[in-house]
């Protein structure tokens, strides 16, 4: 009796699984009707082009945000809708990644952008599928004929923060707050102790990771810490868990009005996210200019000068890299000026910024 | 004696109606939401019939999805019949996935060898990762609510330093797994244009069977549920409370660990450095809740929330957010958790029936 029943559950379970597959075969047939309409209407549309958001999405006030605006740009200056000529799919977790993707090639985009380096495996697999799209990833390198790889040089970057910070600091101590602990944010914090160090070799730089780049509770928290420990300047790389870190700042700063704290935003200029009443505690920011990539390359895929297979690398001399001066009253003249001395040295290549722990530690050995 | 089974049968159908009723009214005030914020909700829920049955992708992708939130809602189930609340499914879901590719990655060995050995390595670990908690309780009282959240996270940052530092050379996610330990086939991602459908929707059924078989046809399942109904009477009556704890969040863990098998071994072939839970082991609560903690249940509440989360993902062709879903899923949790109010309703209406 027990087996039997054992048997029957069994069956049904199969059953299940299978009806679910037979499923599977008439819907197929369905959608290969379907996609020969969408080829048909294609010929009227010219160029379609999407992203793939990270977990940030679109509305992170930092990287996704960036690239989606990029594309808005293009897509407007190019008279394309929003939803049929550009568009993008967020993700909410890493699972959405290849679902998201395959909803993007189903509907004939041109152009396909994995925003984000956990995009790199999925993207892969998908690129390696439909090799006849194109396809961009940014923060990595796909060695595919069809994906051209958009990097950024973020040490340079943070490297200029790291000196506007040190010029700023009172206590002399500053701090960083990471995303996950990778080799990309890697490049950030190495750059950021690099240029305050530059500065100040007696500068101490509290490094701490969230291992999220979606917790802003973790990252005020971080932050109350480090504010606590008499640091007064915080560079994050961490997307959406920094925005805990200006919060945590402006709290601080909304109870002591006098207090001097700063936080350096990253990927766009954050002025926005550092304003409490008059005053705002965005000391300046490490622009990575996702949006101007991701323009150039849509531009470039759209008159058929896709550059497959190559790795486009962004920095300061591409303008894809810079540092923001909206805060007039906390960037003076006198700090932005030395930024602009240290930012010409490393045009000249007076300066290799260190973009791993290992180098970091022979510059320093270096200063 | 009529009454009795008037009652008996009055509450077996009430156990189905509630659910239903539940996801019903979730389905109906999510509907209302989206009118109220000004779309339209035929086209809403079409868009999200189309995002998990549009063509065999995305019903390949929607049994994948439901494949671990079966068995996290089966782990979750599981522990509630001894009377216990594992939270910890979602630290056991990492532990299982990292021991199930680090199998994967570090052995080599034929595919009749090697595959198992990489299921049960994920069992396994997710077994000991319950089994702490289970340990805690049974000998110390230790809520195992508190255990079992932090294990959480030992259990995420752990998984996270041995990918970089053990797995890899600071990296963030590991190579592939031989693909004698892989669940997938090319067979079944030929007949779903290459989605990520694998083998262990059969591992997950047959899990869902295994326990329906251990709570309602052995001993120790009797024992188990005893001890969950009333754990000094238990006593009373002969039974090792302290051993049934420890095996039953022992049990849970196994099954939650079999979830990060389905993910490591099935969908990603890989693990990573994750910047936050998974959810698959929160989830798995609200699966096993509108499942009623019954295997059968379990399956069909799993299938409705992958339904609904593979679905989610087409939402914005329609104008919908996504978050949408989250909200009904919310709400058909919320209906379940108070089906009193439910269940008073109904038997109002018969009431004035009669």
């Amino acid at each position: 009796m027990k087996k039997l029943g054992l048997l029957v559950v069994l069956i049904l379970s199969l059953g299940l699984f299978l009806a679910a597959c037979g499923g599977g075969d008439n819907k197929e047939k369905g959608n290969n009707n379907n996609s020969g309409d969408t080829a048909k209407n294609e010929d009227s549309n010219d160029f379609k082009v999407g992203m793939v958001t990270d977990l940030g999405g679109v509305d992170d006030k930092s990287f996704n945000q960036s690239a989606w605006e990029g594309l808005k740009v293009f897509g407007e200056q190019n008279g394309l809708t929003e939803g049929e000529g550009y568009t993008y799919e967020q993700s909410n977790a890493k699972e959405d990644y290849i679902p998201n993707l395959t909803r993007l090639v189903r509907n004939k985009y041109d152009l396909i952008y994995g925003i984000g380096f956990e995009l790199k495996e999925d993207l892969t697999t998908i690129a390696e599928q439909n090799s006849d799209l194109h396809f961009a990833i940014v923060d990595d390198v796909i060695e595919l004929p069809n994906v051209v790889s958009i990097t950024f040089k973020e040490h340079e970057g943070s490297f200029l923060v790291g000196v506007a910070a040190a010029l700023k600091t009172k206590t002399n101590k500053l701090g960083f707050v990471g995303g996950i602990d990778s080799p990309l944010i890697n490049k950030f914090e190495a750059g950021f102790i690099a240029g305050a160090k530059s500065v100040n070799p007696n500068i101490e730089v509290d490094v701490q990771y969230a291992e999220s780049f979606g917790d802003p509770a973790k990252g005020k928290l971080i932050a109350t810490n480090m504010y606590n420990n008499g640091i007064d300047v915080i560079y994050h790389a961490s997307g959406a868990t920094g925005n805990g870190v200006f919060n945590q700042a402006k709290d601080l700063k909304q109870n002591d009005a006098d207090r001097e704290i700063w936080v350096i935003g990253v990927d766009r200029d954050q002025h926005e996210e550092g304003k409490v009443g008059d005053q705002n505690v965005t000391l300046t920011s490490m622009i990575k200019r996702v949006d101007v990539a991701v323009e150039n390359v849509s531009t470039m895929s759209m008159k058929n000068e896709f550059p497959g297979g190559e790795k486009l690398e962004f920095g300061i001399e591409e303008d894809g890299i810079g540092f923001a001066t909206t805060n007039q009253e906390a960037m003076t003249e006198e700090i932005i000026n030395t930024v602009n001395e240290w930012k010409d040295k490393i045009l000249k290549g007076e300066v290799k910024v260190p973009t791993t722990r290992e180098e970091l530690k022979t510059f320093e050995e270096g200063l | 004696m009529g009454q009795v089974i008037q009652m008996t049968s009055n509450n077996r159908l009430f156990g189905i109606l509630v659910p239903i009723i539940s996801v019903l009214l979730g389905l109906l005030v999510g509907a209302l939401i989206m009118l109220v914020s000004g779309h339209n909700p035929i086209e809403g829920y079409t868009a999200l019939w189309n995002g998990a049955f549009y063509d065999a992708f995305t019903i390949g992708e929607t049994i994948r999805r439901i494949t671990p939130l079966i068995l996290t809602g089966l782990a979750i189930a599981f522990a509630f019949r001894t009377g216990l609340f594992n939270i910890g499914a979602e630290g056991q879901v990492i532990v299982g996935w990292l021991a199930a590719v680090w199998v994967g990655i570090a052995i080599e060995a034929p595919m009749i060898i090697h595959l198992p050995l990489a299921i049960i390595a994920g069992a396994l670990a997710g077994g000991i990762w319950g089994f702490i908690p289970g340990i805690l309780k049974a000998k110390l009282g230790v809520h195992e609510v508190i255990v079992t959240i932090m294990m959480n996270y030992i259990a995420l940052f752990v998984s996270n330093e041995i990918v970089r530092s053990v797995l890899t050379e600071h990296k963030t996610t590991t190579e592939k797994i031989a693909s004698s330990a892989s669940l997938g086939s090319e067979w079944l991602q030929s007949i779903t244009f290459y989605s990520r459908l694998h083998y262990g929707i059969l591992i997950a059924l047959f899990a869902a069977a295994v326990m329906w078989f251990v709570i309602n046809r052995t001993t120790v399942g009797y024992e188990l549920k005893a001890v969950g109904f009333n754990r000094h009477a238990s006593k009373y009556a002969g039974m090792n409370v302290s051993k049934n704890i420890v095996l039953s969040m022992v049990i849970s863990g196994v099954f939650a660990g079999l979830a990060g098998v389905m993910e490591g071994l099935g969908t990603y072939g890989t693990v990573s450095v994750i910047s936050g839970f998974t959810n698959l082991g929160f989830d798995g609560i609200a699966v096993a809740l509108l499942g009623a903690n019954n295997p059968l249940g379990v399956v069909l509440a799993a299938i409705l929330f992958g339904v609904l989360k593979e679905g989610a993902g087409e939402m914005p062709s329609a104008g919908v957010p996504t978050e949408l879903v989250d909200i009904i899923i919310a709400i058909i949790i919320f209906f379940v958790a108070s089906s009193y109010i439910i269940r008073w309703t109904l038997t109002r209406f018969k009431k004035e029936g009669k």
